[in-house]
């Protein structure tokens, strides 16, 4: 019977009108991987930060380490006693080196007000060694690349001798090869002894290095499965209380005339001979690993990153797409992966945000800015998508993450685009959400309106696409038409290239 | 939106308090005709000047070189003015003119090093300060360029029925602006830019257009500014003004422009001023050296940035912040009962 | 690794380096001025040099901390003014000694620099509008208290302390001896301490750890309150610490000496490699962009430039320099994200 490292026993907290936790259980075996699963919502990242001790629950709530009763647990008795979380955005210093950060603890915490630089530089070689990687460790960190930083924030965290690390999102922004580097480094600390809690939602990846998941699902524990016993697809289900079925469409549905029409575009280093078609009405998936070139194909196409070779065509017109305003002169919108950096000016309100695509169409007589055009719109819009908001003058941040994604839908509606292309549309959403953005794309696309839906949620594209292309290294290597668009079947169609 | 005019109801009582607190401690010289209208006189110079660094900050920079610019309109100016004697009407029209297309080209100038080669706007705009400065001792010799027909003075020092016209064209240009600003799409992409230019170019907005336009506007504030003030010298040189820089950057700010951008208005601007040069005004008339007065600015500005601070800490205590805290990818170190 | 594979990994460090460049730019402006003047290339012109810039080179080191910390001051000046007079006003009424008149003069600016830190810290004032402020009341309240005067007639004893050499060489061909002057001395002596305290210090690391993510500063566990105070504290020590060697340089204070030039002091910081966002700087950049401005000045005057060109050929280097370098950096980042994709996309 193996040891619990930590148990929780009925946590739950409430933030004001919102019961993030209801009456969790959790119990995490010493040496174990454990995943904690759960959409956008979830409460997952409340119970990390509980785990953590940066939070207390409400009173009901118990926590156990190494079965004691923990009657005050904050950040720092979390940190004594081994536990250390990764969050997102990896806390790292990266005007410093990698060696200084990994020895950071023992530079805050130090006895001495010198700086013993060779214990610095033995620390990180010391940690380096143990997890087997091999970086240079006077190289600033802001040089090295996400997924080196991740390993310099685990190092870090070893440093300290930590025995049970949280590891929040840790493979989203990872191409398939750093993933696997990831989880090598993870498995070589499992086999020291050494106890990792995944906060994730990419459930192969999940399957692939844990050994239990545990799913959350609006704040309450749907249940802990032995990962050999679970599919993903069951997990699905599990994570989201509904299963996302392919698409039904009959062979004999008819599109519009193409809108979109990519011949052999190249872009060096990036993509290669990219060739494909969007009709009018119809919703084309585009898919493939992280890395695949399929983020830099569709900022290629909105104008931002000018291709070297090959053509775009919109509506029939060959188009050269050297800037945002030239894609949006040839009617293309896209509402990017990004959403707080580049899909949203955070702190301006929802009108500025809703308007600023087509302001030059609301002027008045005088050429001056009409209050009145503005506010149609937006009231429109923001009926039309159901955006739930306390008034159009509210802050973007204020909102939710599901209505600030329609908000950014509502922006590009506003231009009436040919083309809409959709990247990662869906990312931190909750599930109630990602439904109503699904009926939206394809309202708009009943309506006549192309879309290139991109996303790497294979059960999202194959539940939303009439045709999906996935992309590898940089090329379009496989086409799936109706009947063959399934979840299976797209990623059959990933892995045989792999 | 909501902010913005609480902001202005906040100046406006300040701007009344600070006002009567003046009228009382000099009933008979204080809100006389001759002391407002010195005031609107000397406020003009330094309200031309702020207009232009208010929209630079704005869109997340700042511009350093705004007096120099100043100075080197006034100098172009000068050197036309008193080229041809006696001057028409039409050379100084010409020479007004010249001044302000000079400044403009330098306006642009550190636009396209901010936006295209990508320097900070504080080096940008100190290089460029530093280069004018230079420039204008060279052109001047170090020296005085005087003698200007009286159709200069005017601006500087006439009236317009009982308006300083200095003020008249101040408030003119200052209405201008805000149109510029609240009603034109170039003012909404510059506030939109200076929230988020990423978001803001993603959307479609030409943030280097936008840029320059802006850098070069304030330069030309600058220049209109300079003309008001070798009118009211009666002589241009090298390094007036010098002791203005920091004063445009207090007053932008007090008015409620953001230091990081996106946010701040002509009416908060002025309002600022307002109360800036009532308190330096009120406080020669009692008296009081002009060192006291920029002491005053100084404590006003850290007073109004403490009283901030102390409202929205009871504000943050009356709502006892039940909403969750905004997941940003790192938890916070404290309770969250007692987080901010 | 080869030997030779070595020697390009330094080059290229090197190349990779602000402060390369900025030393690249001393070297072709010394050719340039030495060609046309030889007597530029003496010790005794630049240990003159030093000593007039020993003064503002102390300036820029604290300054540098706090660009280091992510913030900015620009009080400085005032706080040195303010230092210089009070001492000045204690040691002509009162007497004393050296050490006396260091004391005060430093003690003065520590206070100085506190207020500035509570502000920051405590009521949460963005930096440049807290020192803006300060700037202002200080220099206001002390001009208002002196009327602008101007105290001279130091007694001799800090006179001759401020003409003291440290060590001397006699002048060749008749001229008068030279030496270094200890205004250079505690340049030296502070660039010292202070590199020690960045390099080799917790709290110096603390201070690049703030600037580059004060987040995470926050989270690791960091002192935050105390880190803040010293670097405000500091920079406030710094300014009083050069308002005593003002008075050793010049013999008298003004009110108009050091007050304005606030922003020749950060260009001197910023042109050395110090970022305006914080945590990147180095002592040896300040120094060498110290060293590029006065050799500027210098360097004009030795070839009889007019004094009147000066202020524009320095404005052309510096727009030239900065430009230069966010060229390059621009090109860095982009090459840095193009060569990521590369990994995945099979040219």
């Amino acid at each position: 019977m193996p040891s619990k490292l930590l148990v929780l026993e009925n946590i739950s907290k409430r933030y004001g009108g919102v019961q993030a936790l209801d009456s969790v259980d959790l119990d995490i075996n010493a040496g174990e991987i454990h995943c904690l699963a759960g959409e956008n919502g979830s409460g997952k990242s409340t119970m990390v930060k509980i785990i953590s001790g940066v939070v207390a629950p409400d009173p009901g709530s118990r926590i156990f380490v190494d079965g004691e009763r923990q009657h005050s647990y904050r950040a720092i008795d979390a940190v004594h006693r081994g536990i250390e979380v990764i969050f997102q955005d990896l806390s790292l210093f990266p005007n410093l080196t990698v060696a200084e950060n990994i020895a950071m603890s023992s530079t805050v915490a130090g006895g001495s007000p010198i700086v013993a630089w060779k214990e610095v530089r033995e620390i990180a070689k010391r940690t380096l060694d143990r997890i087997r990687v091999d970086l240079e460790p006077n190289a600033p960190v802001e040089t090295l690349s996400l997924a080196e930083q991740q390993l310099v924030a685990i190092a870090r965290a070893l440093a300290t001798d930590a025995r049970f690390l949280i590891m929040d999102e840790p493979t989203a922004a990872l191409t398939r090869n750093e993933v696997d580097d990831l989880f090598s480094v993870v498995e070589e600390l499992k086999t020291k002894g050494l106890t990792v809690l995944f906060i994730s939602h990419k459930l192969d990846e999940v399957l692939q290095i844990s050994d239990r998941v545990t799913v959350l699902r609006d704040g309450r524990k749907v249940g802990t499965y032995d990962v050999k016993e679970v599919s993903a697809d069951r997990l699905t289900a599990l994570m989201t209380g509904r299963t996302l079925v392919a698409k039904q469409k009959s062979e004999e549905q008819t599109y519009g005339p193409a809108v979109l029409e990519v011949d052999n575009l190249s872009r060096e280093h990036e993509f290669h001979e990219v060739t494909l078609t969007v009709h009018g009405g119809e919703i084309v998936g585009l898919t493939g690993l992280r890395g695949s070139g399929r983020s830099r194909l569709a900022l290629s196409l909105f104008g931002l990153n000018p291709p070297t070779a090959g053509s775009v065509k919109m509506n029939g017109k060959e188009v050269r797409l050297r800037s945002v305003q030239d894609a949006l002169r040839a009617g293309i919108g896209y509402v990017p992966e990004n959403r707080m950096v580049e899909g949203l000016v955070a702190n301006q309100s929802v009108r500025r945000n809703i308007v600023i695509t087509i302001i030059r169409r609301l002027l008045n007589r005088i050429g001056l800015l009409d209050a009145r055009k503005t506010d149609e719109i937006t009231t429109t819009l923001v009926r039309k998508l159901d955006v739930r908001l306390p008034s159009v003058d509210a802050a973007i941040q204020t909102l939710s993450g599901g209505n600030q994604q329609k908000v950014v839908l509502a922006k590009w509606i506003a231009t009436e685009p040919s083309l809409l292309i959709l990247n990662g549309p869906t990312v931190g959403i909750d599930v109630a959400a990602k439904n109503s953005i699904y009926e939206l794309a394809q309202s708009l696309a009943d309506n006549g309106m192309g879309i290139l839906f991109i996303s790497e949620e294979v059960a999202e594209v194959a539940h939303n696409c009439d045709r999906v292309l996935v992309m590898h290294k940089g090329r379009v290597v496989d086409e799936l038409v109706p009947p063959d668009i399934s979840e299976a079947k797209i990623k059959a169609s990933i892995n045989a290239i792999r | 939106m909501k902010r913005q005019s609480s902001e202005l109801v906040t100046l406006g009582v300040m701007l009344a308090l600070v006002f009567l607190l003046m009228w009382i401690l000099s009933p008979q010289r204080f809100a006389t005709l001759t002391n407002l209208q010195s005031m609107g006189s000397q406020l003009a110079v330094i309200g031309l000047l702020s207009l232009g660094m208010m929209a630079t900050m704005i869109t997340g920079g700042i511009d350093l070189s705004i007096i120099a610019v100043a100075d080197l309109a006034g100098i172009v100016t000068a050197f036309v003015l008193t080229a041809h004697h006696p001057a028409s009407g039409f050379m100084v029209f010409i020479a007004i003119v010249a001044g302000l297309a000079v400044a403009v080209v330098v306006g642009s100038l550190n636009g396209l090093l901010i936006a295209v080669v990508g320097v900070s706007p504080i080096l940008a705009t100190l290089g460029t300060m530093i280069l004018i400065q230079g420039f204008n001792i060279v052109i001047t010799g170090g020296g005085l360029i005087s003698g200007f027909p009286s159709a200069i003075l005017f601006i500087g020092n006439g009236n317009l029925w009982i308006f300083p016209m200095a003020f008249v064209i101040f408030l003119g240009f200052a209405a201008l602006l805000h149109l510029l600003m609240r009603y034109t799409v170039f003012g909404f992409n510059v506030y939109m830019m200076g929230s988020n230019p990423t978001a803001s170019r993603f959307s479609g907005v030409d943030n280097t257009r936008v840029l320059i336009t802006t850098y070069a506007l304030s330069s030309l504030y600058a220049g209109l500014a300079g003309m008001i003030m070798i009118s009211q010298y009666n002589s241009a040189q090298a390094g007036y003004g010098s002791n203005f820089l920091l004063l445009t950057i207090l007053a932008a700010v007090l008015g409620g422009t953001s230091a990081t951008g996106g946010f701040g208005t002509v009416p908060g601007l002025f309002f600022a001023l307002l109360i800036l040069q009532s308190l330096s005004s009120g406080l020669t008339i009692i008296g009081f050296s002009g060192f006291i007065t920029i002491s005053i600015w100084g404590i006003v500005i850290l007073a109004v940035f403490v009283l901030n601070f102390i409202l929205s800490k009871i504000g943050d205590r009356r709502r006892k912040r039940t909403d969750p805290p905004p997941y940003l990818g790192g938890g916070e170190l404290r309770n969250d009962e007692t987080s901010a | 690794m080869q030997s030779g594979e070595r020697s390009t990994n330094v080059i290229k460090q090197l190349l990779s380096r602000h402060e390369t460049y900025v030393a690249l730019a001393i070297v072709i402006f010394s050719i340039v001025i030495t060609a046309i003047n030889p007597a530029y290339l003496t010790l005794r012109n630049f240990l003159g040099l030093f000593q007039t810039y020993a003064f503002w080179g102390v300036l820029a080191v604290g300054v540098l901390v706090v660009l280091i910390s992510g913030g900015i001051d620009i009080s400085f000046t005032a706080i040195a003014t303010v230092a210089e007079y009070v001492m000045a006003t204690i040691m002509l009424r009162f007497g004393g000694d050296i050490f006396t008149s260091l004391l005060i003069a430093a003690s003065i600016g520590i206070v100085l620099g506190l207020i500035n830190a509570v502000f920051i810290h405590y009521f949460k004032i963005p930096t440049i509008i807290t020192t803006i402020a300060t700037l202002n009341v200080y220099y206001g309240v002390l001009i208002a208290i002196t009327h602008g005067s101007i105290l001279h007639s130091f007694p001799s004893w800090f006179n001759n302390f401020g003409n003291m050499l440290v060590f001397t060489i006699p002048g060749s061909h008749g001229g008068s001896p030279y030496g270094m002057s200890v205004l250079t001395a505690i340049w030296i002596a502070i660039i010292v301490i202070v590199w020690f305290i960045l390099q080799h210090t917790r709290l110096g690391r603390a201070v690049y750890a703030i600037g580059g993510n004060a987040e995470a500063a926050r989270r690791v566990g960091f002192n935050i309150v105390s880190i803040q105070m010293f670097v405000y504290g500091f920079m406030g020590l710094i300014g009083g610490i050069a308002g005593f060697m003002h008075g050793l340089m010049i013999g008298a204070a003004e009110p108009n000496s050091i007050y304005g030039h606030e922003l020749d002091v950060i260009a001197m910081v910023v042109l050395g490699g110090a970022n305006l966002a914080g945590g990147k700087g180095t002592i040896t950049g300040t120094i060498l962009g110290v060293v590029l401005i006065a050799i500027m000045g210098n360097g004009l005057t030795i070839m009889r430039v007019s004094s009147y060109w000066h202020n524009l050929i320095i404005g052309v280097i510096i727009v030239v320099s900065v430009s230069f370098s966010a060229y390059r950096g621009r090109r860095a980042v982009v090459r840095r994200s193009v060569s990521k994709e590369r990994t995945e996309a099979v040219g």
